[in-house]
């Protein structure tokens, strides 16, 4: 702030006073007045509405049969859809969860055990597993197989062999019908 | 004992700074820096075309991040912003308006010029570079306007660069290497926009001469009289840093009138209309802050004159400083003179009517008068009176004219619009 | 000094006015009043709704609306379920082909755009005698007059005075630039029957479709006018705490 020293402030203590809080507020407008404007700019680089528009996507699973798998994409990337056969959801829950490296029971992963429903990345270096499709490579435990670097998913999409560190991702989702959820 | 931790920090900076003297030069430049103690508000609008600068390359570069240059996606890239963007349509309708804004002052700044004489010696280099400035400007302005790709953008951009075609043998050759092609298109459009965010970062790099040339000498002022003794100055801080701020507020309250209530008041409708190389506008207009050149432009009936006599009414002022021969700088002092300087106010502001409106009746006859009369003023006019003319009497120094009608009248903010 | 100041403003705000209308030029249309217009000025959500029936019942068989997306709906009032079922009646192609390669048909949902009528600009002359439907998302801002001239061309239309040259398959408008216009007149009484039970005359469907158009040309305009708002309140207090304090300062000088 202005060394008022230097000059020749003329008039009694009251003024100086005066002239300081004048001072201060100005000041402190004005930083004010920066601030507000600097957060619309910032605020542009947040994701625009039609970017936030596609971070929800909804599923129909009446088509998905028993035993099959369904991707779909979300917020550019795929998730994976398995409505499980019995024994799939059997293996997935015979499982002494201590011995897993990410240990998660079977029910910490799914809301209808027979929809089992995870993003389809591989944890260790972002891959995409195999398992999909029809005469997909599944891996020793059923579930999925990472040609990357040979990590293995279980029914659960649990990792049982292999570098990747963690279980596929679970997305946030719900179902907003029998058949039906919004992931997102 | 004293804290420290302060302590620790300014004994880097002065570590920095005896090594590369920036505090000690902004110290010097910004604060102590002895000004003129009679500038009047005419004398805010240098500081006011720095910030808008600023205004304008910032919100350039937050629209850079959303926009696409290319034919088909530039006018949605911009819907976009206005839409879908956050604050999209505030940083898009801040960087129109701005643009607006920007030579409303940079135009004002310039006539505070022609007007106090700051122009003249030993001035003249400031001039030169201000003028160096006005036409990067024009440049990156024209440029910019064809982004949005809208029906104006298009034609305005065909009409404009055809002007080069009137250059006789290659013209018609230049005009395809600006092109990029043989209608403006899509190169046109992508190095437009790359020009058009290169040239703002060199209109920095003048604006730093231009500063440093003013340093030189330091400010002209009302008088147009040297300061010769300390009385005649005052620190540029706190005093003119507090009168700019003030300034600056209620500038921005115009600013911001057009920014949120009337942004597309300055803007053509048409524009608004996605670019058709198969449809020209009825009515092909720039922007007001061109008008001006375009009704010179016009008003000749010969293509090559015409291009040169709107290029020209720029180019002249580079030698106003040796057109004007008056041995005294301040229009308060030249009684001829400080009336003629508003025949050229008014003679703009014709022009600027006539380049709005279709070239027929009245708007030709006055657009042919109003384009006579601007070269007289500066190759007849700005000679001649500045032989004639008889000054009156200069004050001894500006500190004894400040004494002289009481400081309040020249210093304060009571009549700052007030000229003796 | 301050003469020739005031002298220089006055010609400038002259020199702003536009030219006037010469008597063979076409009339300007006359002023309405609109919710939206004025710094307090916001959209008339009742009106824009109806509007929108107009434009989906009426207008959309010619004019798309390519910057509008479904859930742009949401802003005029309408739920989020309501948008869905919207956008739900509308099929649009997908935007990736399917597993054969082939483009296919889906439900729209509510963040696709809203679709027009024809695939391409060729498509709307075909089905248009050679003219050109131009899109209406920003056609308020992209004409001179905004919203009055937009409803002057709505409720425009007229018998073509005595000796007019009018062609073949053009109408005659009041106040259409040359005054023959490609568009039959697209409104008639009762045309659409409003959901809200308001009298469906002419003037009434122009009226609100105007301003659904209006808003959808400028959607941002109610946050803008409250951030200005906001602006100019915090930039007047601002001015006269600067101005007080440069008097306090500059009193050092006198």
């Amino acid at each position: 702030m202005a060394d008022l020293a230097q000059h020749d402030v003329s008039g009694a203590h009251a003024g100086e006073t005066r002239r300081d809080f004048l001072i201060l507020t100005a000041s402190a407008i004005g930083a004010v007045g920066v601030a507000a404007t600097i957060w619309p700019f910032i605020d542009t680089l947040n994701p625009a509405r039609d970017t936030l528009a596609l971070a929800t996507t909804e599923v129909d699973l009446a088509p998905v049969q028993v035993g099959q798998r369904l991707t779909v994409a979300w917020r550019g990337k795929p998730v994976f859809i398995d409505h499980r056969t019995p024994e799939e959801i059997k293996a997935a829950e015979d499982v002494t969860v201590s011995d897993l490296r990410d240990p998660q029971p079977d029910s910490a992963r799914v809301k209808k055990p027979e929809w089992l429903v995870v993003i389809g990345v591989c944890t260790h270096l972002g891959c995409i597993p195999l398992g999909q499709k029809v005469g997909d490579d599944r891996g020793s435990y059923g579930g999925w197989f990472c040609p990357c670097h040979g990590s293995v998913y279980d029914t659960s999409g649990r990792i049982r062999q292999g570098p990747a560190p963690q279980n596929l991702f679970v997305p946030p989702y719900d179902f907003t019908a029998d058949t039906t959820i919004k992931i997102g | 004992m004293a804290d420290t931790r302060p302590g620790a920090m300014s004994r880097i900076i002065r570590w920095i700074d005896y090594r590369l003297p920036f505090i000690q030069a902004l110290n010097h430049e910004l604060n102590e820096y002895p000004t003129p103690r009679n500038l009047n508000y005419w004398w805010n609008f240098g500081s006011l075309s720095g910030i808008m600068l600023v205004v304008m390359i910032a919100t350039g570069v937050f629209l850079a991040m959303q926009y696409t240059p290319s034919s088909e996606a530039a006018f949605d890239s911009v819907e976009r912003i206005m839409r879908d963007v956050n604050y999209g349509w505030l940083v898009r309708y801040a960087h129109s308006s701005g643009a607006s804004m920007f030579f409303a002052i940079v135009y004002i700044h310039l006539f505070r010029g022609l007007y106090y004489g700051s122009y003249k010696q030993p001035r003249e280099f400031l001039w030169i570079l201000g003028v160096i400035i006005l036409i990067l400007m024009i440049a990156t302005a024209f440029m910019g306007y064809v982004l949005p790709w809208g029906q104006m953008s298009y034609w305005a951009a065909t009409v404009i660069t055809n002007l080069f075609s009137a250059i006789p043998l290659i013209g018609q050759n230049i005009v395809t290497f600006l092109w990029g092609g043989f209608t403006v298109g899509d190169p046109t459009l992508h190095r437009f926009y790359a020009l058009h965010y290169l040239l703002p970062f060199i209109i920095v790099a003048v604006v730093g001469l231009h500063l440093i040339a003013l340093h030189r000498f330091g400010s002209n002022n009302p008088l147009g009289i040297d300061t010769k003794r300390p009385q005649d100055t005052i620190p540029f801080h706190p005093y003119y840093t507090i009168k700019d701020l003030f300034g600056l507020a209620v500038f921005l309250l115009i600013y911001a009138y057009f920014v949120f209530y009337a942004p597309n008041s300055l803007l053509a409708a048409d524009n608004y209309i996605p670019a058709n190389p198969m449809q020209t506008p009825n009515h092909i207009v720039p922007e007001w802050y061109l008008l001006p050149y375009y009704a010179i432009l016009r008003a000749v009936p010969n293509k090559l004159l015409g291009v040169i006599m709107a290029f020209g009414s720029i180019f002249l002022l580079f030698i106003v400083p040796w057109l004007d021969t008056s041995p005294v700088r301040s229009a308060r002092f030249r009684p001829v003179y400080k009336w003629v300087f508003w025949l050229l106010v008014i003679d703009v502001i014709a022009l600027g009517w006539v380049g709005a409106n279709p070239p027929e009746g009245l708007v030709v006859t006055v657009g042919q008068i109003a384009t006579l009369y601007y070269f007289v003023h500066f190759l007849i006019l700005f000679p001649v009176i500045g032989k004639l003319e008889r000054p009156k009497p200069l004050p001894a120094s500006i500190a004894t004219a400040v004494l002289q009608t009481g400081g309040a009248r020249l210093g304060g903010a009571g009549a700052p619009l007030a000229k003796s | 000094m301050r003469k020739p100041v005031l002298a220089a403003l006055a010609l400038l705000l002259l020199a702003l006015t536009p030219p006037p209308a010469s008597a063979e030029e076409t009339p300007s249309p006359p002023h309405q009043q609109w919710s939206f217009e004025g710094i307090f000025g916001t959209y008339d959500r009742a009106a824009a709704q109806r509007g929108f029936q107009v434009y989906k019942e009426v207008c959309s068989a010619c004019h798309p609306v390519k910057h509008l997306y479904f859930r742009d709906l949401a802003d005029l009032g309408y739920s989020e379920d309501e948008v869905k079922a919207i956008a739900s009646t509308y099929q649009v192609t997908n935007e990736q082909p399917n597993d054969q390669g082939q483009m296919f048909q889906r439900p729209a949902r509510p963040s696709d755009p809203i679709p027009g009528p024809f695939p391409n600009d060729q498509a709307a002359r075909a089905a248009n005698n050679g003219a050109l439907p131009p899109d209406l998302s920003m056609i308020v801002k992209a004409r001179d007059g905004g919203p009055d001239y937009v409803f002057g061309i709505l409720t425009g239309y007229k018998d073509p005075p005595a000796g007019f040259n009018l062609l073949t398959g053009m109408n005659y408008n009041e106040y259409f630039p040359g005054h023959q216009i490609a568009m039959p007149p697209p409104l008639a009484d009762n045309a659409v029957t409003y959901a809200d039970g308001t009298s469906a005359t002419v003037p009434q469907m122009a009226h609100d479709v105007v301003t659904f158009l209006a808003w959808a040309a400028e959607p941002n305009l109610e946050p803008r006018h409250r951030t200005g708002f906001k602006v100019v309140l915090f930039l007047i207090v601002t001015a006269g705490v600067f101005y007080a304090a440069k008097r306090k300062i500059w009193a050092a000088v006198h």
